[in-house]
């Protein structure tokens, strides 16, 4: 179910994670042709066609259903990328296999030309530079123009020397932009139009294949318009104190700059290290030497979302209980 | 292979009353004879059972063939220890990723046990007598006084209540930076290989009697010079079961490659490489995930391999690289719930696939405790369950269905009914006789087939 129709692409993102737990589109039906031209729209190749009718398409593009479906799972992988558990090394194959899903779809998405227009969105809607942590991903930045309009001021990874991985991506910003996300699990709370979490039997709400679609619509619309009023109303109230938590939680270790410069002293004691070590943290956390500019937007993209997952308060005491446990060890106690 | 005329018979000889996250099962491996039955856990612990063997007339008696013992524990140990990576502050999990033993040589058994970073050499031996009448200590060990010693006596050997030793030999660490996720033992005997997600190592074996020699290098590296170049990872590797030059290596692509170590040292360019060619009518963004090869076994024969990917099971002809000559479909119904087996991360559950002694069955896990066999000759599969509260000890296991539209039987589960959270991800077929393993989270299932013990 995606609600209403936007022209801007701050709106489009909304709806993608306004899901109801009714009936759904058909999300990946067997068989769906990767193609970016859904029934009734023109792949934009032609060079002479103005830009108008170019971004034009796109935005039909945007809004059809199939690219909101591609929009979800986008945010989804991402959210799975950044969200490295704390004390044991992620799983490779899994962090490779999920890297590979978000290529794909952001070269489709480059293809068609909506990456272009949900870069310039997410520059339109940007929050203030002054958040606490964001983690880099594992997407290559395919679009230049994307970089234009960015802040300068990167975000780096609360990196592997603070001895430990942010859990929970928390942002501040403007009212309607808090968001907390948490570790997916099926133990996510009272969301009733939130993402994908809530399920039927512990899984994804939705994108089962569906025989009737055309019964869906009608609920559809129905939930639309619930779900819009609701969920950003209840939402907003438990972001508000989840973020505050959050930010208890996570306010002592920030980072709001770039990885600083190797220090030469620093160097030679690692020197004879394998720097296959620092290469896995590039993958593993998305650590990069030189900083770039294109995954923030995808990050930001979550940020300037409505409501989307929310961590629960159990989930910050357990937090709280892994960073005890981390302490010791720090400390060797 | 019919649906109801398999006897299995059900011996529960690992059962716990709470599940807790220590006992579950991670790998399960027969020894070379299958009177051994190794099982590791995620609390790093390694059980080895073992089959009682009946005597020859009570066996006549009973009109049985063979043994057709019970599996009862032989010993326990803790092989691996949580570990801490200080340089990259992360824990290592003690958890078993894979056990293989030795081909017997002596009397002594020889197990390589394995978690996501050390590789350690066990020896399990026996031992039933044990020295006694010693000069200088007492039954207990204390020393005696010496000035009550008024004779010498010469210890000697008594009969005493079977132990059973487990020492490690060997540790093997420090080779990998990635997570281990296979070992290979080869059919000289005197080698064995393991494989994590970039590189593939090859480690030697000494003899039991004599201090080992190690010799490792990378045999295969598929590290690229820039990490974030990173698209495909190496998911399981083999060695062949004949030939000790060759092996096969599995990839998160799908692919399958088979590496001839004597063409190179550094087998990076492999000597075949098997894929199946894309349906570009059935692409979505799940194709890749699901083309990922989670398991890799050569046949007994060492002409064909078996694959499991997400959704099918796969025969390849090892003359044949362009694609499978038998594909098997494990739970087709879940195609279209890719999307939510992706957010909840089902979608990675690496699933194990096995041989039967003849190559004639194949089979493999999947969810809510079931687990496939596939007929080769037949091309039936069938769908059977490893759940203690639907089976009964010697009782006849029955087939399940997963409704999928038609007619619905009684019996038949709903796909959505479907519980995600019991995987039967790890299993063994016996090397011989038809008794095969089923590890079902924390639980241990044993089946045999009274009917047709020996394999045909």
């Amino acid at each position: 179910m995606y609600c209403g129709s936007g022209e801007t692409g701050t709106e489009l993102h909304c709806y993608c994670l306004c899901l109801s737990t009714g009936k759904r589109d058909n999300m990946f039906p067997k068989g769906t042709k990767r193609k970016f031209s859904d029934p009734g729209e023109e792949p934009v190749s032609s060079a002479d066609q103005s830009q108008a009718a170019s971004s034009a398409a796109a935005v039909r593009t945007l809004t059809s259903s199939y690219s909101l479906q591609r929009q979800s799972l986008l945010d989804m992988s991402l959210i799975k990328l950044q969200l490295c558990h704390m004390l044991v090394e992620p799983n490779l194959c899994r962090s490779v296999l999920i890297a590979n899903t978000v290529r794909q779809i952001q070269e489709e998405m480059t293809q068609d030309g909506t990456w272009q227009i949900m870069t310039q969105a997410l520059a339109a809607a940007q929050c203030p530079a002054d958040r606490l942590v964001a983690t880099e991903v594992l997407c290559r930045q395919t679009d230049a123009a994307a970089q234009a309009g960015q802040s300068p001021k990167p975000f780096s990874v609360v990196g592997l020397e603070e001895g430990y991985h942010a859990e929970e991506v928390v942002m501040e910003g403007d009212v309607e932009t808090e968001v907390t996300m948490s570790t997916l699990s099926p133990v996510s709370p009272q969301l009733s139009s939130a993402s994908y979490l809530a399920g039927p039997f512990g899984m994804g709400p939705c994108w089962e294949e569906e025989d009737d679609d055309g019964e869906c619509e009608e609920d559809e619309e129905e939930d639309s318009e619930e779900c819009v009023s609701e969920g950003e109303e209840g939402d907003r109230d438990t972001l508000n104190a989840d973020s505050r938590t959050g930010e208890q939680v996570f306010g002592t270790f920030e980072i709001k700059h770039p990885a600083p410069p190797p220090d030469p002293a620093l160097e030679e004691l690692f020197s004879d290290v394998d720097p296959s070590y620092y290469d896995l943290d590039t993958v593993l956390t998305g650590m990069q030497s030189s900083p770039k500019m294109g995954p923030y937007d995808l990050l930001e993209s979550l940020s300037s979302h409505g409501p989307t997952a929310l961590s629960s308060s159990s989930s910050c005491r357990s937090d709280l209980n892994e960073l005890d446990h981390i302490m010791e060890i720090i400390v060797g106690s | 292979m019919g649906e109801d005329t398999e006897s299995s018979k059900i011996n529960h000889t690992f059962l716990r009353d709470y599940v807790t996250e220590a006992d579950v099962i991670s790998t399960v491996e027969f020894n070379q004879t299958g009177d051994l039955l190794a099982t590791g856990d995620k609390g790093g612990r390694v059980v080895i059972f073992q089959r009682e063997t009946e005597s020859k007339g009570e066996t006549e008696e009973l009109g049985e063939t063979g043994d057709s013992g019970e599996y009862n524990v032989y010993s326990t140990f803790q092989s691996h220890e949580p570990d801490f990576d200080y340089l990259k502050s992360l824990e290592i999990e003690e958890k078993i990723n894979k056990i293989r033993w030795l081909p017997q040589q002596n009397a002594a058994h020889f197990l390589l046990s394995t978690n996501d970073k050390t590789i350690k050499l066990w020896k399990v031996s026996e031992r039933d007598k044990r020295p006694e009448g010693y000069n200088l200590k007492d039954e207990e060990g204390r020393l005696k006084d010496i000035s009550t010693i008024t004779s010498l006596q010469v210890p000697v050997l008594k009969p005493t209540d079977l132990m059973v030793e487990v020492r490690p030999r060997r540790v093997f660490s420090n080779g990998h930076t990635y997570h281990v996720n296979s070992i290979s033992v080869n059919s000289d005997g005197e080698t064995y290989l393991s494989a994590d997600d970039l590189r593939i190592n090859m480690w030697h074996l000494g003899i039991t009697d004599r201090s080992f020699s190690i010799l490792h290098n990378n045999i295969v590296d598929i590290k690229p010079a820039n990490m974030e170049d990173l698209t495909e990872v190496i998911t399981s590797a083999e060695f062949h079961p004949h030939h000790c030059h060759l092996f096969v290596y599995s990839s998160s692509k799908g692919s399958l490659r088979l590496c001839d170590m004597r063409s190179s040292a550094l087998c990076d360019k492999h000597t075949k490489q098997f894929e199946e060619p894309e349906d570009p009518g059935s692409r979505s963004f799940f194709s890749e995930i699901i083309s990922s090869v989670s398991d890799v076994k050569f046949s007994h024969n060492g002409r064909y391999l078996l694959t499991r990917d997400y959704l099918t099971a796969k025969v390849w002809d090892l003359n044949m690289d362009k694609g499978p000559v038998e594909t098997y479909q494990v739970h087709e119904y879940l195609r279209s719930k890719l999307c939510s087996l992706y957010e909840n991360d089902c979608i990675f559950d690496k699933f194990e696939c096995v041989w039967n002694s003849s190559d004639s069955v194949i089979m493999t896990g999947a969810y809510n405790s079931f687990f496939r066999m596939f007929d080769r000759e037949t091309g039936r599969g069938v769908t059977l369950e490893a759940w203690r509260e639907s089976s009964k000890p010697r009782a006849v296991l029955r087939t399940r269905r997963v409704y999928t539209g038609g007619k619905r039987r009684r019996g038949d589960v709903g796909v959505d009914s479907l519980d995600f959270t019991k995987k039967i991800l790890h299993m063994a077929w016996h090397p011989s006789e038809n008794i095969i393993a089923i590890a079902a989270t924390n639980n241990l299932y044993i089946f045999q087939d009274r009917v047709n013990p020996e394999t045909q």
